[in-house]
């Protein structure tokens, strides 16, 4: 990491204004802001950790925990809310244990919800490591999640 | 390379495109094409028509704004006309190379329409009814230019606005001609665009800068993305002109993180506009300088404010200054006179300066000039993205342009401006949209927006579903916004839920006025809008969940049942099986029942009982003895 890290900052110059690339950069690399890559990160812009670990809860886009290998997001916007991404939601749930913003224990999968992929014709939707599932219902998001534990 | 240079060989470039012997194929392949499959349609264009050693050009363009008929290919047969195909995915993709291609008939069941000329029992694309009604300017390049290619957007008359704006306009002379347009701000809040553009310019200060507002905040909109994905060099040349005219030398473009493709698409087009020296140091040969960077949000809605944005850019939290606050026109990016405005707003420059601010307020309403986008979606047969004329009725958009409500349902309402907005019901369907009808209606224009609701669709849950949105986006800052949003949330819960009272009603509208007041910023000023506006235009369904205990719209669980119906179910056992809390009784050759107080509602039961059968059945409230029999 400590590598990887010193590449990133490497282009900056620590200034504050660049923290929120910096940090967008550090979570492109690990897939999430591990604490220590966050304290680095302050040291070289000069703020506080407090500050960086306080911008970073504020984004949405921020997480503090590694993501699955499979990534689930499901779209709760609009035109998918109207028509019936709460079951969807629910039915991701039911079939991954999980809540939205957590991964399963063994780091399989990850659930996320958004506000609107823009494919809101094709609503409800959900993205499954980047590929957009459309139209769905209950019954496809269990057919998608059983099929031989792979989507 | 001289302007008058690069627009021929452009031009030429264009021209050697139509006249060229080999077949040319166009895919949508924006966002919302790439959701419906478009990049398998690309691959597999691609590796037929080398297979069959057919020589082609494929290009990919932004979105023409069918988002129903996705994907959307072009076929461009030598000397024909250009022929849309609706729905092409790799299936179709590989009849139409067959069947149009090779054997010649252009497979008119499949065709939107058509362009640059006619074929035979098809229509022309702009003829459609969903395109016909529309005004595209912003709109104008969406779809059928390669925003990739900057020689596309050059062809179609792109940066000329930028020469004659920097060669033989002053920058006042710029300013006023965007005022006399009657453009407004089409961000939100529609404030007139020359007014702001002036007051930067007179602000004080040598460093200023332009900020293009691409936040797109609103969850279910994405009208701005699809401008960025479609054409993004309109984006920059408003922007630059802007800079011109105000006196700024740096512009940056706040985009929300989540539109991956926008920001590489805007990475590409400032490079090639920086490599044509329509952005950099001596813009074209004049004395004018102006940057371009990319700003990418890390997704806070509240960020969608100016001064709040702007703190972002900055590094901080966004949250929006206190009050008094300087205008961001004075005091805006780095405590310097800033001009910030949507994505549109900027789309909408160069014809203003081309064509003329009376040619551009030829369309549009006494107050409200020019044209609105919208993202026409949720229970309407045409989802997409359209470009009116402002002051056309709400009627004329959801039922000539949407084609109406899908499944034979019933209309009940429609939502402009997001989290912002309100629901306006049958009864204000022939309003006109633009800036002043919509806030009288108590709804408002918003960024762009525009849900339609059926009669399945609850509208407390959509006015909870919206404060939960907020709630949770809200920044803390003032107590009304966010302890206010919290109560509200919590009542219009317990209302979902079964659990509220006749006074709740009254308790909401006081809370709803009281955070209005006591917010800073527009987004608690505007928190309580979905729910003020359901009130008041379907107060009836309020009191069916407080009174009846029930969803009319069936939709609230508290407030709903399932049951199978005897003469229906074929004991398939299929619903039993799959039921998660194991409420269904029954076996093979009995017919199954459900356990009123086991079931959670969770509808999987109804979902997945085979079409044929449809033996479940959803009603409104609880089951009566009668029922249970
Ligand atoms: C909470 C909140 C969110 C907003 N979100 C956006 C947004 O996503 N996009 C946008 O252009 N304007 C948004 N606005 C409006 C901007 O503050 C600002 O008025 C606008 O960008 C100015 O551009 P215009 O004059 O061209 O409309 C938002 C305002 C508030 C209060
Ligand atoms: S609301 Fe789900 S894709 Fe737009």
């Amino acid at each position: 990491m400590e590598y990887s890290l010193s590449e990133i900052l490497s282009s900056y110059k620590g200034t504050q204004g660049e923290l929120i690339p910096i940090l967008q950069k550090v979570q492109a690399e690990f897939g999430y802001l591990p604490e220590e890559a966050m304290n680095r990160v302050a040291e070289f812009c000069r703020v506080a950790e407090s500050k960086v670990f306080g911008i970073a809860s504020f984004y949405a886009q921020f997480r503090f925990v590694p993501l699955g290998r499979t990534q689930v997001t499901a779209c709760r916007g609009t035109a998918c809310h109207v028509r019936g991404a709460p079951q969807i939601v629910d039915e991701l749930k039911r079939q991954l244990g999980i809540e939205e913003g957590e991964t399963t224990p063994d780091l399989e999968y990850s659930l996320e919800t958004v506000a609107c992929i823009g494919c809101c014709a094709l609503a409800p939707c959900l993205v499954i490591n980047g590929k957009v599932e459309s139209k769905m219902t209950p019954k496809k998001v269990k057919e998608l999640l059983t099929k031989g534990g792979q989507v | 390379m001289s302007f008058e240079r690069m627009k021929r060989e452009a031009k030429e470039k264009r021209e050697a495109l139509r006249q060229s012997k080999k077949p040319l194929i166009l895919v949508g392949t924006a966002t919302c094409g790439r959701s419906a499959g478009a990049l398998d349609t690309l691959e597999v264009f691609r590796r037929e028509l080398k297979s069959r050693n057919i020589d082609a050009e494929i290009i990919e363009t932004g979105c023409l704004g069918l988002c129903y008929a996705e994907p959307v290919v072009g076929v461009v047969k030598p000397g024909q006309p250009n022929i849309w195909y609706r729905n092409v995915s790799a299936e179709r993709a590989r009849e139409l190379i067959e069947g149009y291609l090779v054997k010649g008939d252009p497979l008119a069941d499949y065709a939107l329409g058509s362009t640059e000329g006619s074929v035979e029992g098809i229509p022309h694309l702009f003829d459609l009814p969903m395109l016909k009604p529309q005004v595209r300017r912003v709109l104008w390049n969406c779809g059928l230019i390669d925003p990739t290619n900057i020689d596309h957007y050059i062809a179609s008359g792109g940066y000329e606005a930028l020469q004659r704006a920097v060669f033989e306009m002053e920058p006042e002379e710029v300013i006023n001609e965007v005022k006399r347009s009657g453009l407004r701000g089409l961000g939100g809040a529609g404030f007139p665009a020359g007014r702001k553009w002036e007051a930067c310019r007179r602000a004080p200060g040598d460093e200023k800068y332009v900020i293009c507002n691409a936040d797109e905040g609103d969850p279910g909109a994405f009208q701005d993305r699809s401008v960025l994905e479609g054409d993004p060099h309109s984006v920059l040349e408003g922007m630059i002109i802007a800079g011109y005219a105000v006196g700024a030398r740096k512009g940056y473009i706040y985009v929300r993180a989540e539109y991956p493709l926008a920001v590489n698409y805007l990475e590409i087009a400032i490079s090639q506009a920086r490599e044509r020296g329509f952005v950099g140091e001596n813009i074209l040969g004049s004395d004018f300088s102006f940057d371009l960077d990319i700003f990418q949000g890390a997704g806070a809605f509240v960020c969608g404010e100016s001064t709040a944005l702007t703190l972002s850019i900055e590094g901080n939290r966004g949250m929006p200054k206190p009050l008094p606050r300087p205008r961001t026109t004075e005091k805006g990016l780095w405590d310097k006179p800033t001009l910030l405005n949507n994505v549109k707003t900027f789309a909408n420059i160069r014809w203003i300066i081309n064509k003329g601010a009376d040619w551009f307020a030829g369309v549009g309403t006494e107050r409200s000039k020019g044209t609105a986008i919208f993202s026409l979606t949720g229970k309407i047969a045409n989802c997409g993205l359209i470009e009116v004329p402002l002051g056309i009725t709400l009627r004329e958009i959801i039922f000539d342009i949407g084609g109406g409500i899908p499944g034979g349902k019933v209309f009940k309402a429609v939502q402009t401006g997001g989290p912002s907005g309100g629901c306006l019901p049958v009864s204000l369907l022939d309003t006109p949209v633009d800036f002043d009808s919509l806030t009288t209606a108590g709804s408002i224009m918003g960024s762009g927006g525009m849900v339609v609701t059926d009669e399945d669709t609850c509208m407390v849950d959509l006015a909870r579903y919206f404060l939960d949105f907020t709630e949770k986006e809200s920044c803390g800052q003032c107590s009304l916004c966010r302890l206010g949003s919290s109560q509200m949330l919590e009542i219009l819960r317990a209302i979902t839920e079964g659990k509220g009272a006749m006074e709740d009603i009254d308790l909401l509208i006081e809370l709803g006025e009281a955070i209005k007041i006591g917010s800073i910023c527009g987004l608690g000023q505007t928190i309580p809008n979905p729910v003020l506006t359901t009130i008041r235009y379907f107060r009836e369904e309020y009191e069916a969940h407080i009174l009846k205990k029930e969803c009319p719209a069936r939709v609230c669980r508290a407030l709903i049942s399932y049951r199978i119906l005897p003469d229906k179910c074929e004991a398939c056992m299929i619903c039993l099986r799959n039921c998660p809390v194991g409420a269904i009784k029954g076996g093979k050759k009995e017919v199954h029942v459900i356990d009123q107080d086991k079931c959670s509602r969770c509808g999987v039961c109804m979902s997945i009982c085979p079409e044929r059968f449809s033996a479940v059945e959803c009603i409104p409230g609880q089951l009566s003895e009668e029922d249970l029999k």
